[in-house]
């Protein structure tokens, strides 16, 4: 019989025998840390993707991982992304619990029929007959002279899709507790992880096996006059912005990490909306039907009546793709010189 | 016309690709190291070696290793730019130039399309884009005629040229190709389709689907795989299950060929035949160049950790560039001297475009939103 593995509960080895310890690592080591403690704990987790074996993924994620785990269980596939990700709905489907990597997400177009019509709708097409626990890792997002198709944020499209969950690590604590979430959770998840972030922010993670629960927002810092809704790199850039605008103005601007773009945190959300009053929401990627307009809707329906000023949003021009030449790039890439002018005429308004 | 034979005969191939086989008819082998070995295809044919001048007038031959040494040379200033931190990112497509130049010289660049991927710096320059473009490109000016700096380097395109501009997304310019190709043949153009792509691409679904049109609709095209055996890191064992993506071809219903891409004159004239074949309304060839890869696959990559080193050294002694200087000092239509000039030329020609790029200016950012549709 067919049959997908349950989700167990099981806690993966800590990497820290006493599972209080929190040691400072960088975003890229807490993944792979905490891919490695799954692999050990659990032999039904296989990694699959494009050099995810001999170069140990094309930024060292699993680096080493083919020399300890072998080659059954971190696969080198060939070159075909709806390969990757159709074999690993099927894996899911019999006992296994894959981890397939897609090497950039601008290069997941062509497993978008097995990710949007297979993994997200098969669970609801069979009556929850068959279900789908696998995990899909990316890196995305720009900043780094990636040019057109090597910088995209194109997580709407995915938010989009009933059926998927989505989330984004902000910070290594979170890339390890949403890792395992995602890892437990029974139905597929897109992993994003920001490439700029992965040897550019530290932190401590905690060795034991907490999750963060998936559809749960993180508050970073707490504020009374405004609030800035956000995720992945832009939680960073918003601290800066804040942090800018708070000196100059005396304003206290509360910042909400998302972490979760599916599901989404709406009580967080909407509880932060009502207490400031003034919201300012930001992302990475192009405006129209972006997770910002998203958020800007839900405000703008649950919170109109607390609101002193118009919901705001700060995102990517509606232009396609960054653009390689620095001068454009910059013009194009949302930092935190664009976030504080959006923040300064909000806090004013 | 050449009266000694072009090719060398059948049997001289088969035991020509043997390992450790000398070349038949006492044809000159300018390469001390031997043929690399190509395993006996499923299905498809194994081109012959080269013998000679192959039947080509000095001047074409003569032009032909010019435009090798070019490539050469400016690729390997570029990736020298790139190491001392001039050139941000860059992907070179040393070890693929003979290969690349061979098929160049065998279609009608005046006419014919070419649809290129990241590796084919050589197949551009022959095809038509200057060191100056590349250089503009490769500092991002806003004068780079290939994307205004706004793709990364070795994305080509010139609609002046007939090179279709390519995003980096693998496999997609196949499809795109058989497009081409298709409406070259319901307009009655006369061009051939030529679409180059790795041994990895032939993974993707677009790879399937861009042969069965073709092979269907009989299109004049020609796709040229240049296996060098990597993916990145994936070998090719991990690629395919066959030695040779030119097998495939016998499933599309059209041939398969296989060639030494060290061998430019091999390429050349198994190019050429492919080519006359579309033009007649044959339909397409799958031609397989098996070359190697010098660099890592870009400047972002370490190759150490997947590739052994003495495997690079091996192949990089069986240089293409050096192989066919030493085919034409033979012939004796190259010497000392000659090669010395043409260096020193391209090195002028590399040298002021370096120079006219870097005094070029920077996109302007205001123009970051300009062309997204027509009349922006
Ligand atoms: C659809 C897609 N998936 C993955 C990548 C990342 N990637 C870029 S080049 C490459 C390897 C290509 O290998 P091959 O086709 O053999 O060409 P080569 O680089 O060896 O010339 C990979 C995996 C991509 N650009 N596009
Ligand atoms: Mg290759």
């Amino acid at each position: 019989m067919v049959q997908a593995p349950e989700r167990t509960a099981s806690a993966p080895a800590t990497t820290d025998p006493d599972g209080r310890d929190e040691t400072s690592m960088t975003f890229v080591d807490a993944i792979q840390g905490t891919l490695r403690d799954v692999m050990r704990a659990d032999d039904r987790v296989v990694i699959l993707g494009e050099d995810v074996g001999r170069r140990g993924g094309v930024f060292r994620v699993t680096a080493d991982f083919l020399e300890e785990f072998g080659d059954d269980r971190v696969i080198d596939t060939p070159l075909a992304e709806s390969g990757i990700i159709g074999s690993a709905i099927g894996m899911a489907l019999n006992g296994l619990l894959p981890i397939a990597e897609i090497q950039f997400l601008d290069f997941i177009a062509p497993a978008m029929d097995q990710i949007m019509n297979e993994a997200a709708r098969l669970r609801y097409r069979s009556n929850n007959d068959f279900h789908c626990p696998i995990v899909i890792r990316a890196p995305f997002g720009g900043g780094v002279h990636g040019a057109l198709y090597h910088s995209q944020s194109i997580e709407a499209m995915f938010v989009h899709t009933p059926g998927l969950k989505v989330v984004v690590p902000a910070t290594p604590a979170d890339a390890r507790g949403l890792l395992l979430a995602a890892l437990r959770d029974e139905d597929p998840v897109l992993y994003l992880e920001h490439k700029k972030m992965y040897r550019s922010i530290r932190g401590p993670v905690p060795a034991g096996d907490e999750i963060v629960p998936l559809g749960v927002a993180r508050l970073v810092r707490e504020g009374t006059d405004a609030t800035i809704i956000t995720y992945g790199l832009m939680v960073h850039e918003a601290t800066l912005a804040a942090t800018a605008v708070s000196e100059e103005t005396g304003a206290s601007i509360e910042i909400i990490d998302l972490r979760s773009l599916k599901p989404l945190d709406e009580r967080a959300i909407l509880d932060s909306a009502r207490k400031t009053g003034k919201v300012l929401v930001v992302t990475e990627a192009n405006r129209p039907c972006s997770v910002a307009s998203e958020v800007a809707a839900l405000v703008g329906e649950e919170a109109f009546a607390y609101l002193d000023a118009p919901v705001m949003r700060v995102a990517a021009p509606d232009v396609p793709a960054m653009p390689f030449s620095p001068p454009l790039e910059q013009a194009f890439m949302v930092g935190a010189g664009q976030i504080g002018t959006a923040l300064r005429r909000l806090v004013a308004f | 016309m050449a009266t000694e034979p072009i090719v060398a005969p059948d049997h001289a191939i088969q035991r020509a690709f043997q390992p450790g086989a000398a070349l038949a008819n006492g044809a000159s082998d300018p390469d001390d190291l031997g043929p690399v070995p190509i395993a006996d295809p499923l299905t498809a044919t194994v081109a012959p070696a080269s013998i000679g001048d192959a039947g080509l007038p000095a001047e074409t031959l003569r032009q032909m290793y010019q435009a090798l040494v070019r490539a050469r040379s400016l690729d390997q200033r570029i990736w020298q730019m790139n190491r001392i931190g001039q050139a941000p990112f860059v992907v070179s497509g040393q070890g693929h130039e003979a290969a690349q130049i061979g098929a160049a010289f065998a279609l009608d660049r005046e006419r014919d399309v070419l649809v290129p991927y990241y590796r084919d710096l050589a197949l551009c320059l022959a095809w038509g884009l200057t060191p100056a473009d590349m250089m503009l490109s490769v500092l991002a000016r806003a004068a780079d005629p290939t994307s205004g700096g706004r793709q990364m380097p070795g994305h080509y395109g010139s609609s002046r040229l007939r090179i279709i501009s390519g995003s980096s997304v693998v496999a997609t310019q196949l499809p795109i190709a058989t497009g081409v190709a298709y409406a070259a043949k319901l307009r009655g153009t006369g061009q051939v389709t030529i679409v180059t792509f790795g041994e990895g691409a032939s993974s993707e679904g677009d790879f399937h689907e861009a042969c069965n049109f073709a092979g269907i609709h009989r299109l004049p095209m020609i796709f040229f795989c240049e296996n060098n055996q990597y993916a990145i890191s994936v070998p090719q064992s991990l690629q395919l299950a066959i030695d040779h993506v030119a097998d495939r071809a016998a499933g599309y219903g059209f041939p398969g060929v296989v060639v030494d891409g060290d061998d430019l004159l091999a390429v050349y004239h198994a190019v050429a035949a492919a080519v006359a074949q579309a033009r007649k309304g044959d339909g397409p060839t799958l031609l397989e160049a098996k070359v190697y890869r010098y660099t890592p696959h870009s400047s972002d990559d370490d190759d150490r950790a997947y590739r052994d080193q003495d495997e690079v050294k091996a192949r990089r002694a069986r240089d293409p560039v050096r192989l066919f200087e030493t085919r034409l000092r033979d012939l004796g239509l190259l010497d000392d001297e000659a090669i010395a000039a043409i260096q020193r030329d391209i090195n002028r020609e590399i040298d002021d475009a370096t120079e006219a790029a870097e005094a070029a200016p920077l996109p302007d950012p205001a123009t970051y939103d300009r062309h997204v549709y027509a009349g922006g």
